[in-house]
């Protein structure tokens, strides 16, 4: 369970996310929604404590992220393709990131595999194409083996067959009970994964609703995205001051 | 659900400590930059001793040469230990996992400090040796034995870990790699050729100069003017140093975004 109470946040004079709440709920898939620049970013980083909120708070399961025992644990981000350092293989970034949070070395073998990279674990990671990347970017978030996940535009130079490996995976993890909470801007995609949708414009709640009820609304998902989220279009494509794209 | 009898307990020191070894031993070029000084040194201190004419001088502290020019080369690997966390998007993990920032610095800071005191022990005990053996014959090489010998020495490999650390929260605090070691380079080299020309009395302080004149020097130094601190002086100087850079780092570290 993720809260998301007022939170906002600027970046110098940009507006990034403005009084945002919502709930993610156990058991389903969450999707997140929202035009390019419109805050989906900078909300995960928010809620994971990367970035300070001006105001608000998030919590994951009660608690604030600082005050999580064994983050890793707990929740699995996936934030943005390259989170690794490209000299270091995928086995040492696992096994670094394991004896962080005392997970046990077998682990990080078995996510290698579940991902499908202990072929190339050994390799230095920055040789990885930008689907490999990403899937060492899951590895990574389902290394604890936790009940609450994040990720950001998953799906994200993965290719068809990569795509729909991330579908399953995403409703399987989901059908386990726990909390998923994905962005993606393939609006026709997360229509068939998730089962919730959160959608923003300019750091703003728009919609919060099941993606049936949505679709409902207009021919499609994606005609009812549009209509949303007219009124923050001239976001698309902006960059904020930090150069970030959404 | 599995996970919910697994988080007793919490994240500990010795877990972030634990990481930030595999992260340093992962990456190729920590050995690369640390072979790399320990055969400078030994190299240099050859090179000085064989030309050596003067029985008189310090040679402990001639021997020991090669530390002072590989400073730089542990100072930038401070530098990269966290700089390299920045460029690479790593640093989003690291905080990921472990929220407590200034555990994460404290953890580098032990782990990173620990290995440089090692290496520069071990530079500057081969180096010494080495640069004994290629002294001219009839220079007779200085022995551990001797009043401040085996102290020069043994200070030589602290001043190294020192400048690392200093490097490290040099890294902290700027974050990107080309403006840090331009920081460190200035701070370290450059400052102390204008210094030596202005203010000669500074120039005792600045990093370079305690180790290459107070740490591992035998017989107490002077340039002119310039009286050089005591080691012990020297060493404690150079700690302050360090740790107000990791403690501004670790400040910085805690109060922005990631």
């Amino acid at each position: 369970m993720i809260e998301v109470r007022g939170l906002s946040k600027h970046y110098g004079p940009t507006v990034a996310v403005d009084g945002l709440s919502f709930d993610v709920r156990p058991g389903i898939v969450t999707g997140f929604l929202g035009p390019n620049g419109s805050g989906k970013s900078t909300t995960m980083r928010l809620i994971l404590g990367l970035d300070a909120p001006d105001a608000g708070q998030a919590r994951i399961g009660g608690r604030r992220y600082r005050e999580l025992r064994w983050p890793l644990r707990e929740v699995g981000a996936l934030l943005e393709a390259r989170a690794f350092h490209p000299g270091r293989s995928a086995r040492a970034h696992l096994s670094a990131l394991a004896a962080s949070n005392g997970i046990p070395r077998s682990r990080v073998e078995e996510v290698l595999g579940l991902v499908g990279l202990a072929d190339v674990a050994g390799r230095r990671a920055g040789r990885f194409s930008l689907g490999m990347g990403q899937r060492l970017g899951v590895a990574a978030a389902l290394l604890g083996d936790p009940e609450v996940l994040l990720l950001d535009e998953p799906v994200n130079g993965l290719d068809p067959e990569g795509i729909r490996w991330s579908r399953n995976l995403l409703r399987s993890l989901a059908a386990q009970g726990r909390t998923v909470f994905v962005s993606s801007h393939l609006i026709g995609e997360l229509a068939r994964t998730a089962d919730q949708v959160v959608v923003i414009g300019r750091g703003r709640l728009l919609a919060d609703t099941s993606v049936a009820e949505l679709s409902s609304r207009s021919a499609s998902l994606e005609e009812a995205f549009f209509e949303l989220t007219t009124g923050s279009a001239e976001y698309r494509g902006a960059l904020d001051s930090k150069g970030r794209t959404s | 659900m599995t996970t919910t009898t697994r988080t007793d307990g919490r994240y500990r020191f010795s877990h972030v400590a634990r990481m930030e070894w595999i992260k340093l031993r992962s990456l190729r070029s920590t050995w690369w930059v640390l072979a790399v000084t320990v055969a400078g040194a030994i190299g240099i201190a050859v090179a000085v001793g064989v030309n050596t004419k003067d029985a008189a001088a310090d040679l402990t502290n001639n021997a020991l040469a090669g530390i002072s020019l590989g400073l730089l080369l542990i100072g930038v690997l401070g530098v990269l230990v966290m700089t390299g966390e920045y460029s690479s998007g790593m640093i989003r993990a690291t905080l990921a996992a472990i929220p407590n920032r200034p555990l994460v610095l404290a953890a580098k800071a032990a782990v990173f400090g620990a290995v440089a005191l090692a290496v520069g022990e071990a530079a500057g005990f081969i180096a010494f040796f080495a640069g004994g053996v290629a002294l001219p014959g009839g220079i007779p090489a200085p022995a551990l034995g001797q009043p401040g010998v085996l102290r020069a020495v043994v200070m030589g490999g602290a001043g190294f870990c020192m400048v690392g650390l200093i490097g490290l929260g040099l890294g902290a605090i700027i974050r990107h790699t080309p403006a840090a070691i331009a920081v460190l380079v200035g701070g370290v080299y450059v400052l102390a050729q204008f210094v030596a020309l202005l203010t000669h009395s500074l120039m005792a302080y600045l990093p370079i100069s305690i180790v290459a004149n107070s740490l591992t020097a035998v017989k107490p130094m002077t340039d002119g003017q310039v009286v050089f601190l005591s080691p012990w002086t020297g060493l404690v100087m150079l700690c302050l140093y360090a740790a107000a850079t990791l403690g501004v780092g670790a400040w910085l570290l805690a109060r922005r975004d990631a």
